[in-house]
């Protein structure tokens, strides 16, 4: 038996980004998935924010409608590859995969985080599709290199919070019946309660407070900031910032608190 | 008698022989450095069902040692224990000198731990599946590549290495789990129901690695089986549960001597157990050992 001394917290992030390289690995492996997954961006672009746009039933002050939704969507995508990922751990929980790593001297913050930012790092392939399409659309994107980067850290992040959450509930319901159940009614309220298809000011004052305390409301604010040219944020990149990793950092530490129950 | 003697047939039949004159001192400074593995007491319940009822064991350095008993005899909930992924009601219990419930971290290096269920993903490579261990049991960068290269080599898996899990027989799974369990060098290896649903040549197989670990590392095996037949040959000692409790423990003859003479493992098995093996099995226990069976097969 080897037993090296290293530092609790560069064993933390070591051991997290071991988490996540072997999850991209699997991604390198079958890239099928990511594939298939640019179908919902593109339908929700090109029918649904194409027809609206031309309804011209949403006010979107002075950005026009296709632009105003691109964030939005490409914050939807996240969303929407990030909250089945929790499918993934009730498989490998069904096989013996996470008594196994949970058997290990790994810690249990770096088994939650590493798998969240797995989840983020298949969400960049998203932002790629997004940009493509809002290209293609007309929409005026932001290309100042720092502009971009920060969409990727907002994406990688957001996928992140929504992929720990996601692991929360299959913590707490342990079988893939329940979780597509919870799942499912789980992420439309988290979409609809947001500022990704419409402004909140057009939304009634109750819906308008749950939006605010909805985080996927501050990635659109800020993915919005950043991608599109000329827009300014609603709510301040600080307070997006905070709320986007708090939010985070809380659920991965009570992610790791919860994984455990899985090898029970 | 020589020391290097008595050490054998303390390891070999699991007996303290007494021990007189100047001798004791050392051996008995021997026999504690080498238990490998302490249970006192150690007791889970689940609501009003005690899974496991104050059990009291211990198992020496070197020794395989098999858990023998029906489903929901408490088996797999004792394993679950020791391997830290299950908290004690009550007890307690040490690992290669750490305790389960105050030095989970210490145990944990100090193990490898083989579930029932299949553990490695079948998504990734062979030498991937063993690379991800290699990191996370934090074994010198150096060293892992070396390591991996033995452990495939032992296993006999150098030949498959760079190929899918997914595409391996249920015989290579098992020697691929049991490679990446050991890479790290455990002292003790744990393991729940290791050749379920593989057929005889592929268990006999496994056996031979299993054996080999032991012969070749020192490395302690602890496991649950359902095959009387594979205890009888490859334990050196073994306890019958029941109910939670150790019913009977000790080796194979010592317990087919217990019920006089020409009894079989069997008829031991039966007597103590107070049914046939497999006659308690639930719709859950038979459900996940066919879907193991069937993934490994």
């Amino acid at each position: 038996m080897t037993v090296t001394f290293i530092h609790p917290l560069t064993g933390f992030i070591e051991k997290t980004f071991v988490i996540t390289e072997f999850e991209l690995r699997k991604l390198r492996h079958d890239f099928t998935e990511l594939i298939t997954r640019a179908l919902q961006p593109a339908l929700w672009l090109l029918i649904f924010g194409q027809v609206f746009a031309r309804s011209g039933a949403m006010h979107t002050g002075n950005i026009p409608y296709l632009d105003f939704i691109a964030p939005g969507i490409l914050a939807q995508s996240v969303l929407f590859v990030a909250i089945f990922y929790g499918i993934n751990v009730i498989w490998e929980r069904d096989l013996g995969i996470v008594q196994k790593f949970l058997a290990s001297p790994t810690p249990r913050t770096a088994l939650v985080l590493g798998k969240g930012l797995s989840a983020g790092i298949r969400s960049l392939s998203q932002t790629v599709i997004v940009y493509g399409l809002s290209l293609l659309l007309g929409v005026k994107l932001n290309w100042s290199p720092l502009a971009l980067l920060n969409v990727l850290i907002i994406v990688v992040l957001a996928a992140t919070l929504f992929g720990t959450f996601s692991l929360i509930i299959a913590c707490i319901v342990k079988t893939r019946e329940r979780f597509m159940g919870v799942g499912q009614v789980l992420t439309m309220p988290l979409f609809f309660a947001s500022n990704a298809i419409y402004p909140t000011d057009i939304m009634p004052g109750w819906l308008k407070t749950i939006s605010h305390l909805n985080p996927l409301t501050y990635v659109v604010d800020a993915l919005r900031t950043f991608m599109l040219a000329g827009s300014t944020s609603t709510f301040g990149l600080g307070l997006d910032y905070a709320v986007i990793l708090v939010t985070t950092i809380i659920l991965v530490l009570v992610g790791a608190r919860l994984y455990p129950r899985l090898a029970t | 008698m020589k020391l290097f003697e008595l050490h054998l047939l303390h390891r070999k039949w699991g007996v303290h022989p007494i021990v007189r004159g100047n001798q004791k001192g050392h051996f008995q400074k021997w026999i504690m450095r080498d238990v490998v593995l302490e249970i006192k007491n150690l007791t889970r319940r689940f609501g009003a069902f005690t899974a496991v009822d104050a059990l009291t064991l211990s198992v020496n350095a070197g020794e395989v040692f098999g858990l023998l008993g029906s489903n929901g005899a408490g088996k797999t909930t004792t394993i679950k224990m020791l391997t830290t992924l299950l908290p004690p009601t009550s007890g307690e219990a040490r690992v290669s000198g750490f305790s389960i419930t105050n030095q989970p971290v210490g145990v944990r290096r100090a193990i490898g731990y083989v579930p029932q269920a299949v553990s490695v993903d079948g998504s990734l490579t062979g030498y991937e599946n063993l690379l991800i261990f290699a990191k996370l049991y934090d074994l010198p960068r150096r060293e892992q590549q070396a390591r991996i290269a033995e452990a495939l080599e032992f296993m006999n898996l150098t030949a498959d290495a760079g190929r899918m899990v997914g595409e391996y027989s249920g015989g290579m799974v098992r020697r691929l789990e049991i490679a990446q369990s050991t890479l790290h060098h455990p002292k003790v290896l744990f393991l729940d129901e290791p050749t379920v649903g593989l057929d005889p040549i592929a268990r006999d197989a496994v056996w031979k690695h299993l054996v080999d670990l032991r012969t070749n590392y020192g490395t302690t095996l602890f496991f649950t089986t359902h095959y009387l037949e594979e205890a009888e040959s490859h334990c050196d000692r073994m306890a019958i549960m029941h109910k939670g409790k150790i019913a009977a423990l000790g080796t194979c003859k010592e317990l087919e001597a217990s019920l006089g003479s020409g009894h079989t493992l069997n008829d031991v098995f039966v007597h103590y157990a107070g049914n046939a093996l497999n006659s308690s099995d639930s719709f859950h226990d038979v459900a996940a050992v066919r879907a193991t069976a069937q993934r490994l097969g």
